[in-house]
């Protein structure tokens, strides 16, 4: 599992990574982006899931791989 | 129905009339809509999402999640340039001392191009690292106010808790005379709550945070010193330097925005856990579901509406909008939408699932959330961990303020 956060739509709130800080990293101006490559370590495949829905831009998307 | 008159924490609101037709002659000041809006926008979600009035200078009022942010998304066509919810009678706007017509107070009130680096000049004082920085503080102010109230046994949780927090920690980030704090809120409240029926109130307090400000800035011209207001006076924007009637808006911004909405937050989260005892009981004994719970009660008891000013001849879901009208970002009824939030009314201080957007959504998204949610997070620790158990001393002596900003504004609590 992948995680993927669309830079033009992410506008900064860290919902995300107030629920995952393991995944997500966050910029100097709090945009947030995967944190390294992007794999969702195993056993946070849900952590990762909840980031998606609770993001209010629908900036994140998971994928498979 | 009640109309406007009743007194709002003291002042007395302009008797209005009693609403008959919420969807084409709202009030968003009216009494009832203050205390409890959740039936209202319950039956105009249905009967009409899109509802108007002419009162305080007209404007419309969606109350469906799918329609707030797509208003929130179309800028520039519905501008940010005076985002207060009335608008004054025309003979009474006035220019004050500050000379300023409108709102300064970017970017909040500005539009894109403008918006993009006023914005970026701010974020980075709002980002969840510089946040975390102010923790420390917040707590140990926080303890420093329950303190001062626990032996009484009682405390006004609006007036000598919640809003102590937020008008200290924004002039400690500023790098401004904390012990100011009680004027800057009556300032704050000037603006956003007593002033919005009494645009003279509006107008002398809009200056006096202007005119404190302009000193602030020429001060560090003078003495620069190593704060917020000094960093944003150096910063440049395309190799030239801000302009002081920038910084001087985006700290009146900065203020403003951060004192009445993080201060309601707190209230609201402190009459919930007076009214509902299980949820109270949950997280004194467990402080670690606190983040859940607080974006809960941010979703549910959210306090900002703003307004858009429509800039060209358009149309909103079908309601025709011409220049001028003021179209309301209803983000407090957003977050009750059912079709998005299952039971809306239900406060789950466990929900998981919760694209709340108590925050706003698109390019406004409020720079200080991670401000707003730290400061939330700690005040509500530290009172659980002193002072578990509470109740409401006197339900009939609460009191609520909004419009703009809702919130309790009188709060007696017993323990
Ligand atoms: S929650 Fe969404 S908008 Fe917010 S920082 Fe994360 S990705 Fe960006």
């Amino acid at each position: 599992m992948k995680i993927q956060v669309d830079s033009d739509k992410c506008e900064g709130h860290n919902r995300c990574y107030s629920i995952a800080p393991d995944l997500f990293d966050v910029d100097d101006y709090g945009y947030a982006t995967a944190a390294g490559d992007g794999v969702v370590p195993e056993g946070m495949e849900e952590k990762a899931q909840l980031a998606v829905d609770n993001c209010p831009e629908y900036a994140i998307t998971i994928s498979e791989g | 129905m009640a109309g406007s008159d009743a007194p709002v924490d003291g002042v007395t609101v302009p008797l209005t009339p009693p609403v008959e037709d919420w969807t084409t002659d709202y009030d968003i000041l009216d009494a009832e809509y203050i205390t409890d809006p959740y039936p209202i926008w319950a039956d105009l979600r249905g009967d009409c999402p899109v509802a108007q009035t002419d009162r305080w200078g007209g404007s419309f009022l969606p109350t469906r999640y799918e329609d707030v942010v797509e208003l929130a998304r179309l800028v520039p066509v519905f501008s940010s340039h005076d985002p207060l919810v009335v608008r004054p009678p025309d003979d009474q706007q006035v220019i004050g001392s500050s000379g300023y017509h409108t709102v300064n107070a970017p970017p909040i009130s500005a539009d894109p191009p403008v918006r993009t680096w006023s914005r970026r000049l701010i974020l980075p004082a709002f980002a969840p690292r510089a946040v975390e920085a102010h923790e420390t503080y917040t707590r140990a102010l926080a303890g420093r106010l329950v303190d001062g109230f626990i032996a009484d046994g009682r405390v006004d949780g609006a007036q000598q808790y919640a809003q102590q927090i937020p008008p200290r920690v924004i002039a400690h980030l500023l790098g401004v005379d904390e012990g100011r704090a009680d004027e800057f809120t009556d300032w704050v409240r000037g603006v956003l709550e007593i002033g919005l029926s009494n645009p003279a109130v509006r107008v002398a307090s809009r200056d006096k945070i202007l005119n404190f400000f302009a000193g602030e800035v020429a001060d560090r011209r003078a003495n620069p010193k190593d704060d917020l207001i000094s960093e944003l006076m150096e910063a440049e924007i395309d190799g030239e330097p801000v302009s002081d009637q920038h910084i001087i808006g985006t700290c009146n911004l900065m203020l403003v925005a951060g004192i009445d909405t993080t201060w309601s937050s707190i209230g609201s989260a402190l009459w919930h856990l007076a009214t509902h005892e299980d949820d109270r009981r949950r997280l004194a004994a467990d402080l670690t579901l606190l983040p859940t719970a607080v974006e809960e009660l941010l979703r549910a008891y959210s306090r900002v509406t703003m307004a858009r000013v429509v800039s060209e001849e358009t149309e909103f879901k079908g309601c025709p909008t011409h220049v001028g009208d003021k179209v309301l970002l209803n983000f407090p009824a957003a977050n009750r939408d059912p079709d998005i939030f299952e039971n809306p009314d239900v406060v789950d201080i466990d929900r998981q699932r919760n694209r709340h957007v108590a925050f706003g959504v698109g390019i406004h998204r409020r720079a200080g959330s991670n401000l707003a949610r730290m400061e939330m997070i700690v005040a509500l620790e530290v009172f659980l961990s002193r002072i578990p158990e509470f109740t409401l001393e006197d339900p009939s002596a609460v009191t609520w303020a909004g419009g703009q900003v809702r919130g309790p504004r009188r709060l007696p609590l017993a323990f």
